[in-house]
C-alpha cells in the first residue's frame, strides 16, 4: 500500500464545489485505499473455506454407507464416491429413531409459535405508538426491559403453573411459552417501525373518522409488511432451532418433542453412530436452511433493525 | 437501535372525541362519512350510547387478568384445585397421530384468530367506545402473558434462590437457607470451574467473533461475488446450536492413532505428522474447542451487521480522509472503526448475551462433562436432573445478574453516541 498523493479533484472544478467522483474513478481510488491485496483475498478464501467445510463434511457423511463412515474419512469420498439414502431412511422411519414423528412436531410447534406472538405484538406496538393512555411510557419501558430476562429465570415457575393447569407435556405449553418469550423483542421492533410511519398519515385517517382498529388494519398493516416478514423469518428460526424451551416443556415424548430435542438426545445416547447423527442433523436443518435462503433479505433487515433475541 | 428513544416515547395526542366516532366538525359542516354513519344510527343522537360489545370485551379482558392473578396466587399458595387439571378433553392435551397434531394446531390458530377478531370487532363499534376498552383490547393480551410468563416467574425464581432443594411454593417441604446456594456456587470447586468456564466463554467468544466478522466484512467489501462469500459465513446462523454441536463433534472425532481418522481435525494433525488429540476430552483446552463452535456461528452475525454499518459510512468522510492522504490500514483504523463504533457495540453485547444463555452446544457435545459445563448448562442439570431447585434458581439469578451491567453499559454508550451526533 503505497502512499499516493490524492487526486486533485477540487482544483479542476472550483466553482461547482466538491465534485462527485465518477464510478470508475471511485473504483480506481478504492483499489489504492482498501486493504485489497493477494493477502486479503487469501485470508477471505481461507475463512470461507473453514466456515463451509464442517457442514460439507457432515453432508457427505450422511450419504455414505455406514461401514465406510466408520472406517475412512469423508474426504476419501471424493476419490471413492458412494451414495446411499439408507441413513436417511433409518433416521426418519427407523423404530429407534423416528425423526419423521419429530419433524411433524417441529412444524406443529413452529406455526402457532410464530403467528400468535406476532399478532399480539403488533397490536401492543400499535397501542404503544398511537393510542394515548395513562402510564403508557412506563409500561413500554417495562416491556422493553423484559427483553433482557434470561429464559432460565422463568422456566420452573412457569412449568409449575402448567402442571397445576394439567397442560404439562402438551403443545399448548410450548406455544404459549414461545409466544410469551418472543413478545418483548417483537413489540420493541414493531414499535420502532411504527414510529417511523408519518404522523400525518395516521391523523388523516383519524380525521376521516376511522377508529383505531380500522387505522391499524388499513393504514399501518400494509406499511409494516417488511417488518412482519423480517420477524416471521426470525421467530421461525428461533422456534425451530430452540432446545431449552422444548426440552423443559415438551420433555422427550414423541407426542410433542421437536427435532432438536430428539437430535440432542441421540447425540447423548448414540454419540458414535455417525450415520444416524449426520442424517439426523440434516433432517433437522433442512427447513431452517430453506427458510433462511428464501428469507435472507428479510432476515438481515430484521437483524439490522435492532439486535437479536438470545 | 435507538437507545435514547426507548425512554422517550413520542406522544401523539389524539383528540378524544375523534376516537369516539364523532368529529367536532360535524356540528357545523357534516363530512361525507359521518353522514353515512348517521344513516345507520338514530338520527338525533346527542351522544351515541356506549357500545355494549366493547364494554363486554373490556370486562372479559379484566376477567382474564383476574384469572392470571388467581393462578399466580394459587400457585404460590400451592392451592390450585386438582379439578382444574381435569377440565380438558383428552384431544386437547394428548395428540399422537399427525392428523391429531395438525388438527390441534389448526384448532389453536383458529381459536386464537377468532378470539382476537371478536375482541377487535367489539371495540370497533360505531357506538361510543370508551378509551380503556380499546387500550385493553390492544395491550391486554400482552400484559396478561408477560405477567404470567415473565414477571411472576422472575420474582418466584429470585425467591427460590434463597430456598433449599424443594420448591418454595410447597409450604410443607420448603426451607429457607439464606445465601447458602450462592455460597455453594462460589466456594465449591465444581461450581468454580463452571463459573470460570462461563467467564472464558463470555470474554472469548464475542471478541473473536467480532474480530473475525469485522475482518471478513472489510476484506470482502465491494469485491466480486460479495453476496456469495458473505452467505457462506452467514449460513451457520440458520443451523441450530444442536446441529452445530454435532457438526463440530464430528470434526473433532477421535480414533486411535493406529486406525484411520474420520474426524477432519485429527486427520489434519496426522497429515502434519502429529498424534491425534482428544479435542473434547482433554482438560482444560476442551472448553476452547467448544467455544470455537460458538464463534463459528456468531461470526456471520457480526459480519452481516458490521458490513451494513461499513456500507453506511458517508462517502464524504471517506473522500475527505482520502484527500488527507489516509490509505489502507490507516483508513481502517481512523475512519472505518470509529464510524461503526455503535454497530460494534451492539454486536458485542448481543453475542455476549447469546453466549451467556446458550447451553445447547455444551449439552450436545459433552453434556457438561469433562469440566466443560457453563452456568446455563449447570442450571439445567441442577433444576431438571438433580432436582435441586434452590441451586438451579441461584444459577439462573447469577445469569441474570451478569446480564444487567452488560445491558446498562450498552444503553449508556448508545445514548452517549446519540448525544454526540
Amino acid at each position: 500500500m503505497t502512499t499516493t498523493p490524492p487526486v486533485p479533484v477540487m482544483v479542476e472544478q472550483p466553482v461547482k464545489g466538491p465534485r462527485k467522483l465518477t464510478k470508475a474513478e471511485l473504483r480506481a481510488s478504492e483499489a489504492k485505499t482498501k486493504l485489497s491485496s493477494p493477502w486479503a483475498t487469501g485470508i477471505a478464501l481461507v475463512m470461507a473455506f473453514l466456515w463451509t467445510i464442517p457442514t460439507l463434511g457432515l453432508l457427505i457423511t450422511s450419504i455414505r454407507p455406514q461401514a465406510s463412515i466408520q472406517t475412512s474419512g469423508w474426504w476419501t469420498w471424493f476419490t471413492n464416491p458412494e451414495f446411499t439414502l439408507e441413513n436417511y431412511d433409518e433416521v426418519l422411519f427407523g423404530s429407534s429413531t423416528g425423526f419423521s414423528t419429530y419433524f411433524v412436531n417441529s412444524i406443529v410447534i413452529a406455526i402457532p409459535a410464530v403467528v400468535i406472538p406476532i399478532t399480539i405484538a403488533l397490536l401492543a406496538a400499535y397501542a404503544f405508538a398511537w393510542i394515548d393512555f395513562r402510564g403508557r411510557d412506563l409500561l413500554f419501558v417495562a416491556v422493553f426491559a423484559l427483553q433482557i430476562v434470561p429464559l432460565q429465570v422463568t422456566l420452573i415457575p412457569l412449568l409449575t403453573i402448567y402442571v397445576d393447569l394439567g397442560l404439562a407435556g402438551s403443545f399448548w405449553t410450548v406455544w404459549l411459552s414461545h409466544s410469551i418469550f418472543a413478545l418483548p423483542l417483537a413489540i420493541f421492533l414493531f414499535h420502532n417501525f411504527m414510529k417511523d410511519i408519518p404522523r400525518s398519515l395516521v391523523e388523516a385517517a383519524r380525521v376521516d373518522g376511522a377508529g383505531h382498529v380500522r387505522i391499524f388494519f388499513t393504514v399501518l398493516m400494509p406499511l409494516l409488511v417488511p417488518a412482519i416478514a423480517a420477524f416471521t423469518v426470525f421467530q421461525f428460526l428461533w422456534v425451530w432451532n430452540d432446545l431449552l424451551v422444548a426440552l423443559t416443556f415438551a420433555g422427550g415424548t414423541p407426542n410433542v418433542a421437536p427435532l432438536t430435542v430428539r437430535l440432542a438426545d441421540l447425540s447423548g445416547t448414540r454419540g458414535q453412530d455417525w450415520h444416524l447423527l449426520s442424517a439426523g442433523a440434516f433432517v433437522a436443518l433442512i427447513v431452517p436452511l430453506m427458510v433462511f435462503l428464501f428469507g435472507q433479505r428479510f432476515f438481515v433487515r430484521g437483524l439490522l433493525a435492532g439486535g437479536v433475541k438470545g | 437501535m435507538r437507545g435514547r428513544d426507548l425512554f422517550k416515547v413520542p406522544a401523539p395526542r389524539p383528540n378524544r372525541t375523534q376516537l369516539l366516532g364523532v368529529t367536532q366538525v360535524s356540528s357545523t359542516q357534516t363530512p361525507e362519512h359521518v353522514k353515512k354513519s348517521r344513516s345507520t344510527a338514530p338520527p338525533v343522537s346527542k351522544r351515541p350510547s356506549i357500545s355494549v360489545g366493547a364494554v363486554t370485551a373490556g370486562v372479559a379482558m379484566l376477567l382474564v387478568f383476574a384469572l392470571v392473578l388467581y393462578l399466580i396466587v394459587a400457585s404460590i399458595l400451592g392451592a390450585v384445585p386438582e379439578s382444574l387439571a381435569d377440565i380438558w378433553p383428552d384431544f386437547v392435551v394428548v395428540s399422537q397421530t399427525p392428523v391429531e397434531k395438525f388438527g390441534l394446531m389448526f384448532l389453536a390458530v383458529g381459536l386464537f384468530v377468532a378470539v382476537m377478531a371478536v375482541l377487535l370487532i367489539s371495540v370497533d363499534s360505531r357506538k361510543r367506545v370508551p378509551n380503556w376498552t380499546v387500550v385493553l383490547a390492544f395491550i391486554g393480551p400482552t400484559v396478561a402473558m408477560l405477567t404470567l410468563g415473565l414477571l411472576y416467574p422472575m420474582i418466584s425464581t429470585f425467591v427460590q434462590s434463597f430456598a433449599g432443594r424443594q420448591p418454595w411454593t410447597d409450604p410443607e417441604r420448603r426451607e429457607w437457607v439464606g445465601f447458602d446456594n450462592f455460597t455453594t456456587l462460589f466456594t465449591e470447586s465444581t461450581f468454580q470451574i463452571v463459573l470460570r468456564n462461563t467467564l472464558v466463554w463470555v470474554l472469548l467468544a464475542p471478541l473473536v467473533a467480532l474480530g473475525l466478522g469485522l475482518l471478513y466484512a472489510v476484506l470482502v467489501d465491494r469485491t466480486r461475488g460479495e453476496a456469495v462469500s458473505k452467505g457462506l459465513i452467514f449460513l451457520p446462523m440458520a443451523i441450530s446450536m444442536v446441529a452445530s454441536g454435532i457438526i463440530w463433534k464430528f470434526v473433532y472425532e477421535y480414533k486411535d492413532a493406529s486406525l484411520p481418522q474420520i474426524g477432519l481435525a485429527n486427520q489434519v494433525l496426522v497429515w502434519l505428522g502429529l498424534d491425534p488429540y482428544q479435542f473434547i476430552l482433554e482438560i482444560p483446552w476442551n472448553t476452547l474447542f467448544l467455544i470455537v463452535v460458538m464463534i463459528w456461528i456468531q461470526t456471520g452475525f457480526a459480519m452481516t451487521v458490521l458490513s451494513a454499518a461499513i456500507k453506511a459510512i458517508p462517502d464524504d468522510i471517506i473522500e475527505a480522509a482520502r484527500l488527507d492522504g489516509v490509505t489502507g490500514f490507516g483508513m481502517f483504523r481512523y475512519v472505518t472503526v470509529p464510524s461503526i463504533r455503535p454497530a460494534l457495540l451492539v454486536v458485542w453485547v448481543t453475542v455476549t448475551m447469546t453466549t451467556l444463555k446458550a447451553f445447547d452446544i455444551v449439552r450436545t457435545m459433552t453434556g457438561g462433562n469433562f469440566q466443560t459445563s457453563v452456568v446455563a448448562n449447570e442450571f439445567y442439570t441442577q433444576s431438571f436432573q438433580q432436582f435441586n431447585f434452590g441451586l438451579g434458581a441461584a444459577l439462573a439469578v447469577v445469569l441474570f445478574i451478569i446480564v444487567i451491567p452488560v445491558i446498562t453499559y450498552q444503553v449508556r454508550q448508545l445514548r452517549l453516541s446519540e448525544e454526540i451526533r
